[in-house]
């Protein structure tokens, strides 16, 4: 089956954003020591619009998303090949600093994952690793960053108690506001729903809805529902091949491959 | 058993029940076994795993018993039991404890051996501290039942604590008050002993303090003489050397004058004595200022022995010590206690935790680090003493002695740190202790989510920020529950101790007032070493036992205080960094 893979191009039918890509993939390989898990994957993620990534388990869809702000240096053993580009600088040349390209790209992750401080704390963590200490600046973060993630009327007369005793939701959202706080470019948000329970879930749909236009998006989901509610364009990835890639709405009634039609329709994954 | 014999009947009577309704359906059942297989009723080891409990439980629940026991009753004020031997004689003192011997009989009388071969050759003593070992040449003697002809126990006669010679057992015959003998009155005496006690401390605080701050500063003065001619040669120190030569002249005559007052209050002290009659009609007549405690054992009640039993214990835990340890207080020993260990976990502290934060944090895993790791955990088996070996040659003898050479060269050829202290000691427990901080660290830091740094690194904190704001926080509780454990071991260590620094006596403390106020190079004192000089090095092991529970007893205490603080700390740390602010 795999064989057939390699030979099919990707189909494309992308709507594009007037303010043109935030994120370019070309060409792009990636192996974990001798298993190969992207097959040269070529896609722009449009600015200020959603992009979902969807796709069967193992497909490779989370593993592209964290080579966005390079979270994969962390794993041993990881090579890759070709190139990801943000406003024309390929983030994985030599010298680039990781630091400051993570700074632009705010991540949100599958649990919410506060850290041990007080909510105060969690979101001026961004600013406070980069050496900002003025109050004011801060305050004004907590209360810019809270409000955009919904978060600020529940939140703003518990600021400095622990941030670990939101609900799951709360924190969530909490996470969301932490990955803005330092006014990133690109919202990396990976399964950002898959812990939650419908209603929060549901809440989180709404803040992203909120949120594109300010923030390119890119989501990976498990959701076929979810992705086709939020977002603008889909990616299907099957096997580490990015099989097709566009807007959204045709994906789910129009698709042009076969294999995303079985998957959409839930004929497999 | 019987529960599941009640409960049979009515299930396979349901069973039965079901059978008949389905009968068409279903084929009956197997009838199952119900005997006791003893591995499918659960938990076969469970009894084994308990019982091990429970053994532990009890030794240990046995062991502080004894300790308990036999340290809680030493201070307790006991009768003096005057005995009337068979042969005449008489002796007094205060029953210890008793065994069962086999006496040797050829030397016993007729009736004496008649009444021990009834017994099968055995006979019962029982061991009398008899005391006054200035008129006796001991402290203690065995009485066995045979030869004592009757017991008494007379009011009047009384238990001395003296500072020197120990513990004196007699009746008092007289005083000498100001130079006047008179007979004894209770209430003088009282009152005078109160008197001459304060005049003792004086002496010692004048001694101590200010003759002992003299001594200091001229010493001093010597070695900056000393250093003067080092540096600049015997022409160039000329002034220098007049300087402190005046200097020193000064310190002598204030030397001169308090040891005028030293001499002065001795003087008057020589004019207070009481004269003590022991059982057999000696006599002997010590300055009231050398009896520290002084008590009618027969003669009190209940409230008075309290008294006694606790101003005992306050001396013990607030005094120095006397009679080559046997007597008196611990307090240096619990001092050179605690401020070894604070200084062994400030040691031990940062240095297995930076080790194990690149271990775990920076380190490649791989072959060498796993090398690194089980080094590091079998460093834990080896012998302490080794470690004291270790400590002396290399922190007392290299380190020290290198010290030595650059700083204190005046000094030489009497060495400053170049011999046991109390910073290598602590130094030598900290590489001792360090395996459990590094073990505890990285089992610690492991435990801490990835989800958490990788939060972290995505915020665009570098890797030691994330160490430093989110990793250590939060594996703190269990990098202090490693210290514990370290202090705990460190607290408990005696045998490398005795090579590098822990002494039967020391002179002074650590800490005092004198410039530079800290004195790592000083030998300390130590509870554990304390319990096995005073129990197995003393002159008087019989005498020393007691003061061995006691010890132990309070070593124990000064352990389970130290822990129960740094996991007080711990909890509010975990509550803190749970909610808190950094």
């Amino acid at each position: 089956m795999s064989e057939t893979l390699e030979f099919e191009p990707t189909a494309y039918h992308v709507k594009k954003s007037s303010e043109g890509p935030a994120l370019e993939i070309k060409d792009f390989n990636l192996w974990y020591g001798d298993t190969q898990a992207l097959f040269n994957n070529n896609l722009e993620i449009q600015k200020g619009q959603v992009t979902a990534l969807i796709g069967p388990s193992g497909c490779g869809k989370s593993t592209l998303l964290r080579c966005l702000n390079r979270m994969n240096d962390l794993v041993d053993g990881l090579r890759i090949e070709g190139q990801i580009t943000v406003d024309g600088f390929d983030i994985y040349a030599r010298g680039v600093d990781v630091i400051a390209l993570r700074k632009r790209m705010g991540m949100v992750f599958q649990k919410p994952n506060p850290f041990a401080m007080s909510i105060y704390d969690n979101i001026t963590y961004p600013l406070r690793v980069d050496g900002v200490t003025k109050k004011s600046i801060l305050d004004d973060t907590v209360e810019h960053a809270l409000s955009k993630a919904a978060l600020w009327k529940e939140a703003k007369d518990r600021l400095n108690e622990s941030a670990l005793g939101l609900s799951g939701g709360q924190q969530q959202r909490l996470c969301i506001a932490r990955a803005i706080a330092s006014d990133p470019e690109v919202l990396l948000m990976d399964e950002p729903c898959s812990a939650l329970d419908p209603i929060a879930t549901a809440r989180i749909e709404e803040l992203i809805e909120e949120l594109k236009g300010s923030y390119s998006i890119v989501m990976v989901t498990h959701s076929m529902a979810q992705a086709a509610r939020v977002s603008d364009n889909t990616a299907f990835m099957y096997l580490g091949r990015l099989i097709e890639y566009g807007d959204t709405d045709t994906i789910f009634t129009n698709p042009q491959k076969t294999r995303t039609n079985d998957y959409v329709t839930g004929r497999f994954g | 058993m019987t529960s599941y014999n009640q409960q049979l009947p009515p299930a396979s009577g349901a069973a039965g029940v079901a059978a008949v309704a389905t009968k068409d359906t279903i084929a009956p059942r197997a009838r199952r076994r119900y005997s006791a297989d003893l591995s499918a009723l659960g938990e076969p080891a469970l009894w084994g795993f308990g019982g091990a409990l429970a053994l532990g439980i009890i030794m240990i629940a046995l062991f502080l018993m004894v300790v308990l026991y036999n340290g809680a009753t030493t201070f307790w004020p006991k009768p003096i039991d005057q005995v009337e031997l068979t042969d005449g004689s008489v002796i007094a003192g205060v029953e210890r404890r008793g065994t069962i011997f086999r006496p040797d009989l050829p030397r016993l009388t007729e009736d004496q051996r008649a009444e021990v071969e009834a017994n099968d050759g055995f006979a019962y003593r029982t061991l009398y501290q008899t005391a006054n070992f200035d008129l006796y040449g001991d402290d203690f003697q065995w009485v066995a039942d045979f030869e004592t002809a009757n017991i008494t126990q007379p009011e009047d006669f009384y238990y001395f604590e003296r500072q020197t010679w120990g513990v004196f057992v007699g009746r008092i015959a007289s005083m000498t008050i100001d130079g006047q003998e008179m007979a004894y009155d209770p209430a003088v005496l009282r009152r005078e002993q109160r008197a001459a006690r304060e005049r003792f401390t004086e002496i010692r605080n004048l001694e101590r303090r200010e003759i002992g701050g003299l001594n200091f500063q001229i010493e001093r003065e010597r070695l900056n003489q000393r250093r003067a001619v080092l540096r600049m040669g015997e022409d160039g120190a000329a002034p220098v050397v007049a300087e402190s030569q005046a200097r020193i002249a000064e310190l002598q005559a204030e030397f001169q004058e308090l040891q005028a007052r030293v001499n002065e209050i001795r003087s008057t002290d020589r004019r207070y004595t009481v004269t003590l009659e022991e059982v057999g009609g000696r006599q002997i007549a010590p300055e009231i200022s050398q009896i520290v405690r002084y008590y009618p054992a027969n003669a009190i009640g209940f409230f008075d022995k309290l008294g006694i039993y606790v101003s005992r214990w306050w001396e013990f835990v607030s005094a120095e010590p006397r009679e080559a340890n046997t007597q008196g207080g611990v307090l240096p020993a619990i001092f050179g206690t605690v401020a070894m260990t604070l200084l062994m976990v400030v040691f031990v502290a940062p240095f297995g935790v930076i080790t194990a934060l690149y271990l775990r944090e920076y380190a490649k895993q791989g072959r060498i680090t796993s090398i690194v790791r089980i080094s590091v955990n079998n460093l834990a088996g080896v012998p302490s003493i080794v470690y004291g070996v270790f400590g002396l040659g290399f922190f007392a003898y290299t380190m020290g002695g290198t010290i030595d050479q650059l700083f204190y060269p005046e000094n030489l050829p009497n060495p400053t740190f170049g011999k046991g202290g109390i910073l290598w000691a602590s130094l030598t427990l900290a590489l001792l202790t360090v395996p459990v901080v590094i073990v505890a660290t990285e089992e610690a830091l492991a435990a801490v989510p990835r989800s958490m740094r990788e939060g972290s690194l995505a915020c665009g904190a570098s890797k030691w920020q994330t160490i430093r704001y989110v990793v250590l926080p939060k594996a703190l509780p269990g990098i202090m529950t490693g210290m514990i454990l370290a202090m705990a071991r460190g607290a408990g260590e005696v045998a490398p101790l005795m090579l590098v620094g822990v002494v039967k006596l020391a002179p002074a403390l650590p800490i005092d007032t004198f410039y530079p106020f800290i004195h790592l190079d000083r030998s300390f004192m130590h509870l554990g070493f304390h319990i096995f000089d005073v129990g197995f090095q003393s002159r008087n092991s019989e005498a020393g036992k007691p003061m061995v529970f006691v010890t132990t007893l309070l070593l124990l205490a000064l352990i389970v205080t130290m822990n129960a603080t740094a996991i007080i700390i711990r909890n509010r740390l975990k509550r803190k960094y749970a909610t808190g602010q950094f």
